[in-house]
């Protein structure tokens, strides 16, 4: 596929001098630049420049969009499920939600005009439902020729239907003028006359003629004779009995006796029939001269197939294409962009669609949507590419990839990541891990979309964001938590060091819900391990059951789990221990001489000999070590 | 693409380096009035100083964020031959009503003779370590052992390159298939000895960094270099900023079981630009690495990126015109185009916004 060499956009940076250094920074859909200089050395200059933020043209902010995104999301996700061996058109053509993009943001009429009123967002509103029905001709034409692909004789029918949905203008005048006093007497009457029997909407044609009749009673035979042609005229029947060769002959028929209509001069003193005449024959030149009411080239090709070769197949299509462009478009005009997408359908050249897509639009949404939608239908032999992966996939990951940086539409793009086989996984992992975390909810958003898959090490990484930027807001719990998830047994440990310390320092704990419902989270860590157990002593304690209170408190003594600096308090606890009748005689001893070869509590000691009458044998005691 | 707002810096002198953080809902500025600034983006999309100080005694050159598993952190490297660390302090709650916050400087590292004339962290797999180079072609790894304490810095690794270094990157990558590696620029003007970007690797038996490759292809003096995010390729992707903007491959040889030394590359330039006219003194990847952004002695920014035939070419260009600011935020381009034409015809409006690009992301 050769490239198309397609010169960069420039885009101005006031406040910027020309010619002065700009420096950059990357960041989340945008790019910030300034104004610098780059020496070796000691570069000095004028201060105060402004940083610019620049973003792409293309909004995905716009509420539109939005809606577009999620509709074609909805149907992506849908596609994707069916099954990869059988994918016939019409198993992907059930699938797609046909829905008329029309509906999408004619129902946000209604809900623009609501939220802004400058005209410089109803333009940019206008400007976006003009593209999107650029993109919805290209797309249904796409669906009519590669999807639909349908045998002579519909494909016509198909095509017909396709023109007949883009020209709404019609129906909007035909409305005007029907409601008018009198009608066959509008001004645009004969326009949306000429306009349906362009369109080869006969029944239409044929009731408006009736007015004309009725005002012209002496020229009744005449519009008879009219309309007996327009009712005769043969259109094909895909569900019928008739083939298609006497589909033809019956056809050719037909045109022949219109034909002879004319040669005999039957309409020849009403020039508005027998210009209507010379449309059904399909005259290039008539056709040729109501360019305003065709509008575009491909009406004229449609048209032109109606009523010169309404059996035409595919393959021939391309002929037609290109030789009725080039007889609408004015020697002076060129080509535009959505005429060489168009064309290039015709063409059958899914390839240079989708490269003219790419070029002429700003979004990869549609081109990534409809390269998808044509690879289900196995209609694209995509290259190999760089790292084995194709076509289809490096445009979802565009799409993807630029949703990313909305703070909700994200959740859209991780569904495309996933039906990504080569690179969607890294990409999403590269990504995930950026989503700004404002809020807890939003973390836990995004962590349940990586746990989901499995991405350890970015549910580690973000549980360990969170537990870090609590510890720092001192909310002891909440880092407590973000760290057990990570599964951080460092970072629990330090924040049991700092419960514990606080316990010290205030003689209470914090944050009790958490601790008295650590579970099995508490093995995390040695030091978190005893801090729950030593929380679950103290209630123990508080409700009297003191029994199971020392024992709790020996377990935690003999397991040498608990820290150095908690000694002295765990002995403090025992003490009170010591003079509780359902603590054992042998629970005492061991209480109280649990950590004698290892601290000294002479001071602490004499105090409880002064309170109690009990026989303690005095002992050589070290000075006594503080609780720090 | 379009100016979305203007950010008036309020630096007395000029900015060498902004640095976003790792989720862009703050940013560093740096300049060579001697300050750092930091700001935060709000809700509704406006930046706001939240703190500024002076740093260094000397024109600070580059700024940058530690992860955020690490905190609030920041790095700034002088010309006043020292690089610092920097951490925020949750402050008092008037303060934050106030919308300000405080930084302290956790250490100052100065090893270094000579101006520090870039700092990275090293990708939060290896921990929390610090890599500077200087203007006297020494490179030093200093690793914090202690996340919780900030204050205490070892310098691990001190590597000298021989020539005067301007610039380093670390290979992004966390896979076990490759140690840490990272390639450092020299911005010597000397052309008769090349490898003005040299790569070294982690060894785990000698616990070392040795040198693995040097780029003899490159010749004139290095001011910027980048390796671009991996996405579990098997090689690797770096981008340098010379008298042109350089990419190039290096793609690991196959390691005999018996070697010990570093990996061998095969190494193979992907594309070559000198659409600069002179020197180009900043290249860096955008997050996907799709894109890659240089800037240049033009004055301008130049995009780049490959399609998916992995052809480069340039797709914007970003460039100063010297015009005064316009007081209201910018709109899409697209509106110029509008005015005046029929907006029923869809012809018309998709060529109106045919922007002659093909369609990229950030």
């Amino acid at each position: 596929m050769e490239e198309v060499d397609v010169e960069p956009t420039i885009t101005n940076i006031p406040a910027i001098s020309d010619g002065k250094h700009m420096g950059f920074a990357w960041g989340p859909g945008d790019i910030l630049v300034y104004e610098t200089r780059y020496k070796a050395s000691g570069a000095s200059g004028s201060g105060c420049s402004f940083i610019h933020e620049i973003r792409k043209d293309e909004d995905i902010y716009s509420p539109i969009l939005r809606k577009l995104f999620n509709e074609s999301h909805h149907i992506f996700v849908g596609l994707q499920t069916i099954r990869e061996d059988l994918p016939s058109k019409r198993d992907v053509n059930a699938q797609l939600v046909r829905k008329n993009p029309h509906s999408v943001f004619y129902s946000d009429i209604h809900f623009i005009t609501l939220f802004s009123g400058t005209i410089l967002t109803l333009i940019c509103f206008l400007l976006k439902v003009s593209i999107l029905l650029a993109i919805e001709l290209i797309w249904n034409l796409c669906e009519v020729l590669f999807i639909d692909a349908a045998p002579a004789g519909s494909l016509l029918l198909h095509l017909l239907d396709w023109v007949r949905l883009h020209k709404a203008d019609v129906d909007e005048k035909a409305r005007e003028v029907l409601q008018s006093e009198s009608p066959a007497e509008h001004r645009d009457y004969w326009d949306v006359v000429v306009s349906y029997v362009l369109q080869g909407r006969l029944e239409e044609v044929r009731q408006m003629l009736v007015k004309q009749a009725n005002l012209q009673p002496a020229a009744r035979s005449m519009y008879k004779q009219m309309d007996t042609l327009l009712s005769k005229m043969p259109f094909y029947n895909p569900g019928g009995t008739q083939t298609l060769t006497e589909f033809d002959v019956k056809w050719r028929h037909w045109h022949e006796e219109v034909d002879r209509c004319l040669q005999d001069n039957s309409f020849a003193s009403n020039r508005h029939l027998e210009l209507i005449c010379k449309i059904l024959l399909g005259d290039e030149d008539t056709l040729l001269d109501h360019k305003e009411l065709l509008g575009t080239w491909y009406h004229f090709l449609v048209t032109r197939l109606l009523f010169c070769h309404p059996t035409v197949k595919l393959t021939e299509l391309h002929y037609y294409a290109q030789s009725c462009m080039t007889m609408f478009l004015d020697s002076r005009s060129v080509p535009e962009p959505l005429d060489n997408i168009l064309l290039a359908a015709f063409e059958f050249d899914i390839h240079q669609v989708i490269k003219e897509c790419s070029i002429a639009l700003n979004n990869w949404w549609f081109v990534a949507h409809l390269t998808d939608l044509l690879d289900h239908c196995k209609l694209l032999q995509s290259h190999n590419l760089h790292f084995g992966s194709n076509l289809r996939e490096f445009l979802l990951l565009e799409y993807a990839s630029g949703l990313f940086t909305h703070h909700s539409l994200w959740q859209l793009a991780v569904d495309y990541f996933d039906h990504c086989p080569e690179f969607g996984r890294v990409y999403l992992e590269l990504q995930i891990e950026r989503v700004p975390l404002e809020t807890e909810r939003k973390a836990l958003k995004v962590l349940r979309v990586c746990e989901q898959r499995q991405m350890s090490e970015q549910v580690r990484s973000i549980c360990k964001i969170m537990a870090m930027r609590a510890l720092r807001n001192n909310r002891l719990g909440s880092a407590l938590s973000w760290s057990i998830r990570a599964k951080d047994a460092a970072f629990a440990t330090l924040i049991s060091e700092r419960f514990l310390q606080d316990y010290c320092a205030k003689g209470t704990f914090s944050d009790l819900d958490l601790i008295d419902n650590l579970g099995p989270a508490m093995l995390l860590s040695d030091r978190l391990t005893f801090l729950g157990k030593y929380r679950e002593f103290h209630k123990l304690y508080g409700e009297k059951r003191f029994r199971e209170a020392a024992k709790l408190l020996l377990s935690l003594m003999t397991a040498k789990i608990a820290p150095q600096s908690f000694w002295m308090t765990l002995l403090t606890d025992a003490l009170p221990l010591l003079e509780q009748k359902e603590v054992s005689h042998q629970q005492q001893l061991v209480l109280g001489h649990g950590f004698l070869p290892h601290i000294a509590l002479q001071k602490l000691h004499k105090k409880r000999l002064q309170e109690q009458k009990h026989n303690i044998p005095e002992t050589r005691f070290a000075d006594p070590i503080s609780c720090s | 693409m379009f100016v979305a707002r203007s950010i008036a810096a309020d630096h007395k002198d000029l900015i060498h380096d902004v640095s976003y953080d790792f989720h862009g809902r703050r940013m560093a500025t740096c300049s060579s009035d001697q300050s750092v600034k930091v700001w935060d983006k709000s809700e509704n999309g406006e930046w706001h100083c939240t703190a500024s100080w002076k740093t260094h005694s000397g024109s600070v050159w580059r700024v940058t964020w530690a992860h955020p598993e690490f905190g609030q952190v920041l790095a700034s490297c002088s010309f006043d031959r020292t690089a610092a660390v920097w951490e925020e302090i949750v402050g008092e709650s008037n303060d934050k009503q106030r919308g300000l916050s405080h930084w302290i400087k956790r250490t100052t590292l100065v090893d270094s003779r000579t101006s520090v004339t870039d700092v990275k962290f090293a990708p939060k797999h290896m921990g929390l370590m610090l890599t500077t180079c200087s203007a006297d072609g020494v490179v030093r790894i200093y690793e914090a052992p202690d996340v919780m304490n900030l204050s205490q810095w070892s310098l691990q690794h001190e590597i000298s390159c021989k020539l005067s270094c301007s610039c380093i990157s670390w290979n992004p990558s966390s896979s076990r298939a490759h140690p840490p590696m990272f390639a450092v620029g020299s911005d010597d003007s000397n052309v008769t000895y090349g490898g003005k970007v040299q790569i070294y690797e982690y060894n785990e038996n000698t616990r070392k960094y040795a040198k693995a490759e040097t780029l003899m292809t490159v010749t004139d003096a290095v001011h910027d270099i980048a390796f671009a995010p991996n996405l579990g390729r098997s090689f690797h992707v770096l981008a340098i900023a010379t008298k042109d903007v350089r990419i190039f491959k290096l793609v690991p040889m196959r390691k005999e079981s018996t070697s010990t030394g570093p990996t061998k590359f095969e190494v193979q330039i992907v594309a070559q630009f000198d659409n600069h006219n002179s020197q180009v003194w900043r290249v860096s990847w955008n997050i996907t690495s799709t894109l890659l952004a240089s800037s240049g002695d033009d004055g301008c920014v130049r995009l780049w990126k490959a399609n998916y035939m992995d052809n480069w070419k340039c797709t914007g260009i970003l460039k100063g015109d010297g015009s005064p600011l316009t007081g209201s935020s910018g709109q899409p381009s697209a509106m110029s185009t509008v005015l005046g034409s029929s907006v029923q015809s869809s012809q018309n409006a998709l060529n109106g916004m045919s922007a002659g690009s093909s369609a990229w992301t950030f």
